[in-house]
């Protein structure tokens, strides 16, 4: 019985499928007792390789796969993609545009944070706070559905513009949501922030120091939680953003100081809504008249874009944080290059530090807490001369072997 | 194949992503929370394939998921029916020339209910449920 190597610590796997997690990842939890002693994880499950074949699609094509990317922040990828390629085109985006694209992206901010609160509950075992949450996002969504014509995927964002204006009698379903969730903030602040489960399951549980949150290059609300003060919208503002008051939403702001735990991350996402709200009403109230689209006629932009070449990268901020697309374009019909970083990409390693020393109950609101977008990752893959491949643990250790050799000889 | 009665009136759901977008995640989600409440009908999402009646799969397989969705099939009890969610689970959709699929749902497990829609409304998943009932009152019913 007391043969050593039956002792802690023991391997818990979870995933790639199980009932906690709402996306396939694989993690491999070393546990001693109840805690939590090391942690890794496997993404990559759900690989598509949709870089591969935006690289044999035209751009106007490839805007709808990236809506695709992600079913819950579409618009934040079209959007980057959009605005590399304008940037490598040199097509200029109306004003119009610019503050449509903008009310759309915090609608679309509105309604992701607002999905994760209800989640962030569901983990904490508060089903009946998760149907009100996913009760009151419905109304989020029937506007997006109004604005846009769909409620997932919107579809909105075209190379050059937005493929619909909002027009006045629109202006009044905005208006009658925005005050509707101004009024509800506050029930939700109290909901989430008063109640003393919710206090005590998430208070100094699965922390993140400010130094770890720099480090490890976190972006978004996880690191605006943990007192990093970065948000795109305020420091390389885009779309509309730079005529209007954005200010990064810090949890020190609502509490007086920042522990960089779940309750902090809870506190920044129900603030943004709110901040949201305000932007799409500033938005309402400034947004200029004239075209919604730099070229209505989609094969003269097809044409535009098949003459340019350069490479130019788009940022967003998208719910989870910065979203990245990178575009080369050597005067052909498909892009050259193209690479996507999603915000989650950024923030799935702080998983590491936060989960090291929890207990293990506490792993699906660690998990959940950054808000993982798991198939905006996943593209791992190498393309060479046409062909391509996912690498796999084998291929990796052939090329590391490879490279010894090629430095020894 | 005979259905006892207490099937009749739940339907019980496992939900499988196999390299979906999350698009038809959320309305999967969206569809069982208040605004439709499945659940009086006694619709209800399980975390386990082995408590499910109907699984829920969304996406286009993957090479990763394929081996994990045959073996999920595997687990789960008689009778059982399948729904595929979304355009790529049933055509590949936008992602139709990936190198990285192991084709339509349909080419690797029975698939009974096919719900198109990228991602098909709440309303039309429920209405996939119902169609996914009729069809086990079909089996119930004798026939095959």
């Amino acid at each position: 019985m007391s043969d050593e190597s039956k002792k802690a610590p023991y391997i818990v796997p979870i995933g790639p499928n199980h009932p906690a997690l709402k996306e396939p990842v694989m993690f491999t939890f070393e546990m001693e007792g109840e805690m939590v002693r090391d942690v890794d994880f496997a993404p990559g499950q759900t690989h598509r390789g949709i870089e591969w074949m935006g690289m044999r699609r035209n751009p106007v094509q490839i805007v709808h796969l990236t809506d695709r990317i992600c079913g819950i922040c579409g618009v934040s990828h079209t959007l980057a993609f959009a605005r590399a390629v304008e940037q490598v085109t040199g097509i200029e985006v109306p004003e119009r545009a610019d503050y449509i694209r903008a009310i759309i992206a915090e609608f679309e901010r509105i309604q992701s944070h607002l999905l994760w609160a209800g989640v962030a509950a569901h983990e904490l075992g508060f089903d009946s706070l998760l149907h009100l949450t996913w009760r009151v996002r419905e109304q989020s969504m029937d506007v997006i559905e109004n604005l846009t014509g769909n409620r997932v995927n919107y579809g909105i964002v075209q190379v050059g513009g937005v493929r619909r204006d909002i027009v006045p009698e629109q202006h009044r379903i905005i208006e009658e949501c925005l005050s509707t969730y101004e009024g509800l903030l506050g029930k939700l602040l109290n909901l989430f922030l008063d109640d003393k489960t919710i206090t005590m399951r998430c208070r100094d549980c699965g922390v993140l120091s400010r130094k770890e949150a720099l480090d490890l290059c976190t972006v978004g609300p996880t690191a605006r939680a943990s007192g990093v003060n970065v948000d795109l919208r305020q420091d390389y503002p885009y779309a509309a953003y730079g005529d209007l008051e954005v200010k990064a939403i810090l949890p020190d702001q609502h509490l007086g100081e920042t522990h960089g735990d779940v309750y902090d991350r809870i506190v920044v996402r129900l603030l943004e809504v709110g901040q949201s709200c305000q932007i799409i009403r500033q938005c309402l109230s400034e947004m200029p008249a004239g075209p919604f689209t730099a070229e209505e006629k989609l094969a003269k932009l097809l044409a535009i874009c098949k003459k340019a070449t350069g490479e130019a990268i788009g940022r967003v901020e998208a719910p989870r944080g910065e979203c990245f697309h990178y575009v080369r374009m050597d005067g052909k019909e498909a892009p050259s290059t193209w690479k996507v970083k999603a915000s989650s990409y950024s923030n799935l390693m702080s998983w590491i530090p936060m989960l090291r020393g929890e207990q293990i109950a506490d792993i699906p609101i660690i998990v959940a807490s950054i808000d993982p977008c798991l198939s905006c990752t996943d593209r791992v893959a190498v393309v060479r001369d046409g062909s391509s491949r996912i690498l796999t643990k084998e291929n990796l250790h052939r090329l590391s072997v490879e490279k010894t050799r090629r430095l020894q000889s | 194949m005979k259905l006892n009665a207490s099937f009749n009136r739940s339907l019980w759901v496992y939900h499988f992503n196999s390299g979906s977008c999350n698009g038809c995640e959320i309305e999967i989600v969206a569809a069982i929370t208040p605004r439709y409440d499945p659940e009086r009908f006694g619709i209800k999402l399980v975390g386990s394939p082995r408590h499910a009646d109907v699984m829920l799969v969304t996406g286009p397989v993957v090479h990763k998921m394929k081996d994990r969705l045959l073996r999920v099939y595997a687990q789960m009890a008689d009778p059982k029916l399948v729904m595929c969610i979304g355009t790529c689970g049933i055509s590949g959709g936008v992602f139709y020339d990936s190198y990285n699929l192991e084709g339509p749902v349909d080419e690797v497990i029975p698939v009974d209910v096919y719900i198109p829609g990228c991602p098909p409304r709440p309303e039309a998943i429920i209405h996939g449920v119902v169609k996914a009932l009729q069809k086990l009152e079909r089996i119930q019913g004798g026939e095959q």
